[in-house]
């Protein structure tokens, strides 16, 4: 009788370069057969050294890095800087300035939240859904422009406010060979009144979009099939490995920084915190629909607020924020003001603050610590997405290896604020 | 009851006929579509394009030499020399901008204290070889030079917020 034949393992590497590994995750995966038997996340392909950067940057110099770190969330990442530089200033931010950026926060959710979903679905099958998403994408990407003057780093908040009040006036579509006047008239029927009018007009269709994304998928056998019952992770499991955010909601624990610590204006919203049951993939992508439409119930309630309350939007103390330019031009010390703040940058007195928001992802925080200088002396980042990386093994274990990308789709990974 | 519609949904597939009927009216629906390079999306007055800089209506360069915009620069894209001129203002002998290391923070021109550094509507500029992307201080002024109607529009549409 002929020998058994040797098994073995088989180890493949999936991504750094596979699309499904959502930028340059690279996975070590060790193989029965189709079986995972060890997931090994290999990361720092995109590591740039924010931290170490922010030590040479001045306060504000480091601001625009924040954007980069979770590129799909931008404004959330400023603010939790923000609040920290605040919290080591003592900074009043006027109330104005904490709506707009619960509202900014709270459109960035949902667009995380749409990407997510999208992309989620694409790499396990659902090829149209991402379609959908782009296109309520689209919409919210304009609100970022018009705001901002970016699509996407946007480097709109400041310690102490934020930089500009929302413009009154949206850009409009114009006619050319493609579009005629007809065309362009009903694309531009948004459009007529200020931002605000233009958020509230996308919050009015937004939850029948969401209901389109539930048509296709939530009853779906296809993407049932593909997660329900995969990467389930039990609470105190998921307490244990330092989940936060959806993943945490979505094994059952009720913890939402904006209920449980709220910050900036968090305490006047009204609004829902979703929370799953199985803990597995499908739960958490239940979670995050319904985190959607609880987002877009908050930037309702913000429309609403700031239009009746005009104001300033950034503190008036020029040790921390510039005065207006109109003053500028015209005084001696504002001047001067301008100058040394642009040049030398505020001065944070000394200690140390740590603030975390409620981020799309979970929770995301800054420790920053402030030697006196112009620049802080060290800053640390919690990203959400490290400890929930992390956790690949012990939720791909067992499965099969096309699960893998349904495991990486549901911790939504943005390797930006993994490596930082 | 409810055992025997969920056989039959079951077995019809009727959340995936649903989903098709989704997809289906898309299908006749007006599209979005927008056919990029002969068209565009709006663009906002506050959009952070490539930088120029800006003249006065004499012609005269606005840039003083300040250097604030070199100060503020996180990414440390800009370098700027001075000297006195002639008639005895300060001015710039080099202005650079290195847009491989620009991160388009706007930084420049909110610290600028004369409106001189700019980022325009621009976003369609590319090199085609090493260097081409280095803007030099000739090439942001003939940038400014060209777009300067645009400019001023949206520097005046953006002025009440700064």
């Amino acid at each position: 009788m002929p020998a058994m034949a040797e098994i073995r393992n088989y180890t493949i590497n999936f991504g750094p370069q596979h699309p499904a590994a959502h930028g340059v995750l690279r996975l070590v995966l060790e193989l029965d057969g189709e079986v995972i038997v060890r997931a090994d996340p290999h990361i720092g392909l995109l590591h740039r050294g924010t931290e170490k950067l922010a030590e040479t940057r001045t306060w504000l110099q480091t601001l625009p890095y924040l954007d980069r770190l979770d590129y799909v969330s931008m404004m959330c990442n400023e603010h939790a800087y923000c609040l920290a530089v605040e919290r080591l200033l003592g900074a009043e931010v006027p109330l104005r300035a904490q709506y707009i950026r619960v509202m900014m926060d709270e459109v960035t959710r949902i667009l995380n939240h749409l990407l997510n979903i999208g992309t989620h679905a694409l790499d396990i099958g659902a090829m149209t859904m991402v379609l959908y998403t782009f296109r309520e994408r689209e919409d919210l990407m304009d609100v970022y422009e018009a705001v901002s003057g970016a699509r996407l780093h946007a480097a709109y908040y400041r310690p102490g406010g934020v930089y500009r009040d929302l413009p009154d006036r949206m850009p409009q579509y114009v006619q050319n060979k493609f579009k005629n006047a007809e065309t362009v008239k009903r694309l531009n029927e948004a459009r007529q009144g200020s931002l605000l009018d233009f958020i509230e007009d996308f919050t009015n269709r937004f939850p029948a979009y969401v209901d389109e994304y539930e048509t296709l998928l939530t009853d779906n056998r296809i993407w049932k099939q593909r997660t329900v019952g995969v990467g389930v992770v039990s609470p105190e499991r998921a307490l244990a490995l330092g989940f936060t955010g959806p993943m945490l909601r979505g094994s059952g624990v009720e913890w939402d920084l904006r209920k449980k610590q709220p910050y900036e204006v968090y305490d006047r919203m009204e609004f829902d915190v979703p929370v799953g049951v199985n803990g597995d993939c499908y739960d958490r992508y239940l979670v995050r629909i319904e985190e959607m439409r609880q987002a877009n119930r908050i930037v309702k309630q913000c429309i609403d607020w700031l239009r009746m309350n005009p104001g300033p939007v950034i503190t008036d103390n020029h040790k921390v924020a510039p005065p207006p330019r109109e003053k500028m031009k015209a005084g001696m010390e504002e001047l001067i003001h301008h100058f040394k703040l642009f040049t030398e940058g505020m001065h944070v007195p000394p200690g140390e603050a740590y603030a975390a928001i409620e981020h799309p992802k979970g929770e995301f925080g800054v420790y920053a610590i402030s030697d006196g200088g112009n620049k802080p002396y060290r800053i640390k980042l919690r990203s959400p997405g490290f400890p929930h990386l992390a956790a690949t093994d012990e939720m791909a274990k067992g499965h099969m290896i096309a699960d893998a990308t349904a495991i990486i789709g549901t911790i939504d990974l943005v390797l930006g604020d993994t490596d930082r | 009851m409810e055992k025997i519609t969920n056989f039959f949904k079951t077995f019809l597939l009727f959340e995936l006929v649903k989903g098709m009927a989704l997809t289906g009216r898309y299908f006749f629906a007006r599209k979005i579509t927008v056919q990029f390079p002969e068209e565009k999306t709006p663009q906002g007055f506050r959009f952070r394009g490539l930088h120029a800089q800006r003249r006065y209506a004499s012609g005269e360069e606005r840039c003083i030499g300040c250097k604030l915009c070199e100060a503020v620069c996180p990414a440390l894209a800009i370098n700027i020399e001075t000297e006195e001129r002639e008639d005895g203002t300060r001015r710039t002998t080099r202005y650079d901008i290195d847009l491989m290391k620009c991160i388009f923070c706007g930084f420049c021109e909110e610290s600028c204290p004369v409106d001189a550094i700019v980022e325009t509507r621009i976003l369609e500029y590319h090199g085609e070889k090493r260097g081409d992307l280095y803007y030099t201080k000739p090439m942001l002024l003939a940038v400014g030079d060209k777009y300067e109607e645009q400019i001023a529009k949206d520097r005046a549409a953006d002025a009440k917020y700064r």
